[in-house]
């Protein structure tokens, strides 16, 4: 079974889910990341696949991004990295990246190697509703992998209910109108939201990501939806602490609060 | 349907699209929706009309270059952007989605600039109607263009210098779709360009599509016939070039030639902005066209003497334009664009852009008969490359 539906199916509740770039801080952290991360008991991990251009990010990811870059950071260099990873954990694991390496690294030639390296699922955010039914939905289908799409406060209701048709594996709920990493509280306008999209019992779960960063984010967002997807706090962990071990736990502990 | 036009969906052939994320899809569904009603909307034109007419200072001449004529051959015309308001013809774009964002209820514009001059003509009708205006230029623009950056100011903008990336055009325009992103519901963002999401480059296209539609009334009273044997302009994103050619494309009898800036050459595509010769098929800010990027897809950057045309992407309709051979695009190196500058200065008194002077440098590129009609556009004035032509030709000496 995909390892993402897996999850989902297992009914666990306040999933917790880490963003972080692949190729920082340093180019060849990759799989102690993941391998660390899964140790520290988060639940599914989203790989970031960098470039030069990342439109929907914020500056944290957008600095990690241009560091995994000069690292020598690229698709090649990544799968060649991941090769092996599924020897070393069953963690759930999607790549989340822009179109345009997509497009040169070829759509389909990218899942192929996707599955043969044992990933999940993609998060493509530049890749709309429609584009994604025209031209990718199928690829998706024959290869088996989850493509996530996401709904935002602006999404109307009736194009929530359209995207949650299209997307598998779940549906990611943006929490606010910004790029990544923008660090707010979710107030009362944006929990109003999460409940909005809650009550309209979507078919796919739900994960809420973009500014979560602490527990009162995590808690307030994991009350209206499966859990939360946690990425600049990460990535800024990582730059912030010694060792990698060091700064998924300082993250965890304050997601957590424990 | 036209042969070269856009299509229902936003695509001109395989090129333009909206590649958005989800948070942008209701502005750019809204801004669809709307932008060709508003436009044809007759108290808009009115509007529209009376502004470029009194503000904007249209219709900007249709000049024949006696001398120039002589040298090349041909009929040569040239049509003044330059004299526009502000200094190029980006006013024309910067003025029309003002006036659109209004009817629209927006309060708050974003813009992004390169050489400036999209910049200040953003900030000019920001002022002249009373808006917000937040401009996102490179820090290394704002380095190289400070005289633009001073307008802005005066003129009551923010200017917000763009440190990621490598600072220049891309990067502004990444910050300013950012921001677009964070204030959906308020803010309109005036591209500067025929580059972008749709229905952004077929916007900007429609808005300086004045300048065809006066080419073809002046030619008509000047040499008796609305149709030239050649229309050249310089591309950057494409959108002099697109208001050049828009009401003639259909026409296959006229023949369209741009000019893309190659900086040192083609060899060495780091030293150059030629995106339609040297670039390949990708996405970039929101439309699939042609892009200068390396082989993982990363975006490379532009490089030109010009800051108005070191961009890495090109207007979706300048690529199919050329894909289908309906347009010719010659590579202009710096070098080959600064003698065309000084030669225009000298012999007809106009100091031109850099910008406008690789559309000049394609004339000794073409063999023209005598009693050929060409009309070229001169997009912009050369007041803001005074320090590099200063620097270029020695004129402190
Ligand atoms: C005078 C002038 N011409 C041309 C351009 C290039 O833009 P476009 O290709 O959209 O006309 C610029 C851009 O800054 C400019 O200032």
């Amino acid at each position: 079974m995909n390892r993402i539906d897996r999850l989902f199916q297992s009914g666990k509740k306040d999933i917790l889910s880490i963003f972080f770039t692949a190729g920082f801080p340093h180019l060849n952290d990759t799989v102690e990341i993941i391998k660390t991360l899964d140790k520290k008991g988060v639940d599914l991990i989203e790989i970031g696949v960098p470039f030069s251009d990342p439109m929907a990010d914020g500056p944290v990811i957008q600095h990690s991004n241009q560091v995994a870059l000069a690292n020598g950071m690229s698709q090649k260099v990544l799968i060649e990295q991941l090769k092996n990873i599924r020897k070393e954990t069953d963690i759930p694991l999607i790549f989340m990246g822009y179109i345009n390496p997509t497009l040169q690294y070829g759509f389909e030639n990218l899942c192929k190697k996707a599955v043969e390296i044992g990933i999940d699922g993609f998060i493509i955010p530049d890749i709309p509703l429609d584009v994604y039914q025209k031209e990718y939905a199928e690829i998706i289908k024959k290869y088996d992998l989850r493509f996530i799409l996401l709904v935002t406060p602006e999404t109307p209701e009736e194009r929530v209910r359209l995207i949650d048709e299209v997307s598998s594996g779940f549906v990611y709920m943006v929490s606010s109108a910004s790029t990544t990493g923008a660090q707010q509280n979710f107030n009362e306008t944006k929990q109003a939201y999460f409940k909005k999209i809650e009550n309209m019992n979507l078919k796919n779960p739900t994960l809420v990501g973009f500014g979560v960063s602490n527990k009162e984010t995590f808690d307030a967002a994991a009350a209206h939806s499966r859990g939360c997807i946690i990425g600049s706090a990460f990535v800024r962990a990582l730059e912030d602490n010694p060792t990698i071990e060091a700064a998924a736990e300082s993250l965890i502990s304050k997601v957590r609060g424990k | 349907m036209s042969k070269y036009g856009i299509d229902e969906n936003g695509y001109y052939g395989r090129f333009g699209g909206a590649y958005v994320p989800e948070i942008l899809q209701k502005n750019i569904t809204e801004l669809k929706a709307n932008y060709l009603k508003i436009m044809n909307d007759p108290t808009f034109k009115a509007e529209l009309n009376q502004l470029l007419h009194d503000y904007v200072g249209r219709p900007t001449p249709l000049y024949y270059a006696k001398r120039m004529s002589e040298k090349y051959g041909c009929k040569l015309y040239l049509k003044r952007e330059d004299l526009c308001h502000t200094g190029a013809h980006k006013l024309n774009n910067a003025l029309g989605q003002l006036l659109l964002a209004k009817r629209m209820g927006k309060t708050r514009i974003v813009a992004e600039t390169g050489a400036g001059q999209h910049g200040v003509g953003t900030a000019t009708v920001c002022a002249l109607m009373n808006m917000e205006c937040v401009v996102y230029m490179g820090a290394t623009d704002v380095k190289r263009q400070y005289l633009n950056v001073q307008r802005m100011r005066m003129l009551g903008a923010k200017v917000v210098p763009v440190t990621t990336g490598n600072a220049t055009l891309k990067d502004a325009t990444n910050e300013a779709i950012r921001d677009w992103c964070c204030n959906p519901a308020n803010t309109h963002y005036i591209i500067g360009s025929v580059v972008g999401p749709d229905p952004f480059p077929d916007m900007v296209a429609r808005f300086q599509s004045v300048i065809s539609e006066e080419i073809k009334k002046q030619l008509k009273a000047q040499e008796g016939r609305e149709n030239p044997d050649y229309l050249i302009a310089c591309v950057g994103g494409g959108s002099n070039a697109a208001g050049t050619f828009f009401h003639y494309i259909e026409d296959e009898s006229v023949k369209l030639y741009a000019a893309e800036a190659a900086g040192e050459g083609l060899e060495d595509p780091t030293k150059s902005a030629a995106t339609i010769h040297l670039g390949r098929e990708g996405v970039l800010h929101g439309s699939r066209t042609l892009i200068m990027m390396d082989d993982d897809g990363q975006i490379t950057e532009a490089f030109s003497i010009s800051a108005g045309l070191d961009y890495p992407g090109i207007g979706p309709m300048h690529a199919f334009l050329a894909d289908k051979g309906r347009s010719k695009v010659f590579a202009v190196t710096d070098e080959e664009a600064m003698a065309a500058a000084l030669e225009l200065t000298k012999t007809e008194g106009i100091i031109p852009a850099i910008e406008s002077a690789h559309a000049l440098a394609v004339l000794p590129k073409c063999k023209f008969k005598k009693d050929d009609v060409v009309v070229l556009t001169v997009s912009g004035r050369g007041d803001k490359d005074m320090n590099t032509y200063a620097d270029h030709f020695h004129l402190g000496e």
